[in-house]
């Protein structure tokens, strides 16, 4: 039966005026602005663009505001932003390799041509609350140096000339694409690098995290991580040729890992792959790992039943909209349904008896 | 086709595909800034009023492997036609209305008589600031390298 639900809308309106104005916080504070959130709170905004499937760093800055903070809502508008926007194509494959690198470092070589370079990482800070930002802003300039502009090759292609390392050769079959054609299995490698760029950062890192603790264990080094801008091209059918669209910064994590050999492959190093929009190293890592851990059938490893291992489970929990989608409308009115299960409940204690067993009891 | 100001001989488009990627990363309001200072805008016509979507950016698997998405950017794009038929289009970065009209004005007028000019007023200052610009961030990376130095070598 339909049990009439009219009523709640002035309950409502008043919600969300309450929810304007806790949104604001006390006016004596100086409300904050995109540009602000932009430039100030720049990882939130990547982490929204990244998990959001949309790099636009002030939609993400404005998402962000309205969400009061709450990264997963924010990622829930750009979401929805982004279906009412029309695609005007896809880009070419963007070259990492000739990315202008802010930060590019590799925990397997020392000596890699073009060196180790740091960039703006937390890594090497002491994690000790700094009270002088309670304070004010004010920052030194960073210091500089001569720098001569070059492409940054890939740690990897130094493995390759050994032939120590499997080989990622060029391919252009067009992928598929998750937000054209809903998820379905089996999954090829391109689907899943779509799906894990904008999965769930936690989810991810706990998956990545099981694997190095032994869930499907893959021996992981960080072969390269790089942090910087590449290009965007794309062709232009009423020109006839690509042009730079604009410029993205992405963060890329490859992964070496230790083979030993399967039945299908000889013993070498073997790679994982994560490539995220904006400076998100701790996801690119946590990608490059949980698809190395997903590529176990392509490389004739055993599956050992792990969590990383199964790709339905991962893909179908790994992203964070649909998660909480349905996690959170169990909050919303059941009313009817409960009903029916309490009669059932009843109907049910009623011929178990336990109606009597009870007045027997009292 | 009067869309070959390239200095490069090999790729006839190679000019123009310069001036329209310059003009697609171009901070807000610099192209109209930089515009207006140079001279009174022509008259047009939209062939296409500017629209903004999206473009699915694409990466490779391990960097050199098969595409995969990573996500979509915003995008702005237009197409607008000067009295004398030449045909100015622009596909630009974000959700920016007016810049994609101010870039579309330019490779329009890029291809025509003003070219010169609208290559020392726009163009030129746009190249050198973003060329700053990215030399400054290269400069601050550098600066993060590493120089590491051995205590004591086994050989020689």
């Amino acid at each position: 039966m339909y049990v009439a639900v009219k009523g709640g809308e002035r309950a409502i309106e008043s919600a969300h005026a309450w929810l304007a104005e806790e949104r604001r916080g006390d006016t004596d504070v100086a409300e904050l602005n995109i540009p602000q959130i932009r430039e100030q709170l720049k990882l939130a905004v990547d982490r929204v663009m990244a998990e959001g499937s949309l790099y636009d760093p002030d939609l993400a800055a404005l998402a962000i505001k309205q969400s009061r903070g709450d990264l997963i809502e924010a990622i829930f508008l750009i979401r929805a932003y982004r279906t009412t926007l029309p695609r005007f194509g896809a880009s070419d494959p963007v070259d990492t390799g000739a990315m202008a690198c802010d930060r590019r470092i590799s925990a397997t070589f020392k000596d890699l041509p073009g060196g180790q370079v740091l960039g703006p990482t937390f890594d090497y800070t002491h994690r000790l609350l700094d009270f002088k930002l309670a304070a004010d802003g004010e920052v030194p300039a960073a210091p500089t140096r001569e720098s001569v502009p070059r492409d940054v090759p890939h740690v990897t292609e130094f493995l390759n000339q050994e032939g120590l390392i499997e080989e990622a050769p060029l391919d252009d079959t067009p992928p598929p694409d998750l937000t054209r054609e809903p998820l379905e299995m089996p999954a090829d490698r391109a689907l899943r690098l779509q799906a894990l760029t904008r999965a769930d950062e936690g989810f991810t890192l706990g998956l990545a995290y099981s694997t190095q603790r032994g869930y499907a264990r893959n021996h992981a080094f960080v072969g390269e991580l790089r942090i910087g801008a590449v290009a965007v091209e794309m062709d232009i059918p009423e020109l006839g040729f690509a042009i730079e669209i604009g410029e993205v910064t992405l963060t890329e994590c490859e992964t070496v890992n230790q083979f030993t050999g399967s039945k299908t492959e000889p013993p070498q190093f073997t790679r994982g792959y994560g490539l995220v929009f904006g400076q998100s190293e701790r996801k690119a890592i946590s990608m490059a790992l949980v698809d190395r851990a997903l590529r176990w059938e392509e490389l004739g490893e055993d599956n050992v039943g792990a969590p990383a291992q199964d790709t339905e489970f991962v893909l179908y929990h790994a992203d964070n909209i649909q998660a909480t989608g349905f996690l959170e409308h169990i909050k919303l009115p059941h009313y009817v349904d409960f009903q029916s299960e309490l009669e059932l409940v009843r109907k049910l204690r009623r011929e178990a008896g336990a109606d009597q067993v009870q007045e027997a009891a009292e | 086709m009067k869309d070959t100001f390239d200095e490069n001989a090999g790729d006839k488009n190679a000019g123009r595909k310069a001036w329209m990627g310059l003009l697609a990363k171009a901070p807000e309001g610099r192209v109209a800034t930089l515009l207006d200072a140079a001279m009174a805008r022509p008259e047009f016509t939209w062939l296409r009023a500017p629209e903004i979507g999206s473009t699915m950016v694409r990466g490779r698997a391990g960097g050199t492997g098969a595409p995969f998405n990573i996500g979509e950017m915003t995008v702005t794009r237009c197409a607008l036609t000067l009295p004398d038929g030449v045909v100015g289009h622009a596909y630009i970065q974000g959700r920016r209305k007016a810049d994609a009209e101010a870039a579309a004005l330019v490779d329009a007028l890029m291809q025509g008589a003003a070219a010169d000019i609208v290559r020392t007023t726009v163009l030129e200052p746009l190249e050198a600031e973003q060329t700053a610009a990215k030399t400054a961030r290269a400069q601050k990376a550098a600066a993060t390298k590493v120089e590491f130095f051995t205590m004591a070598r086994g050989e020689d």
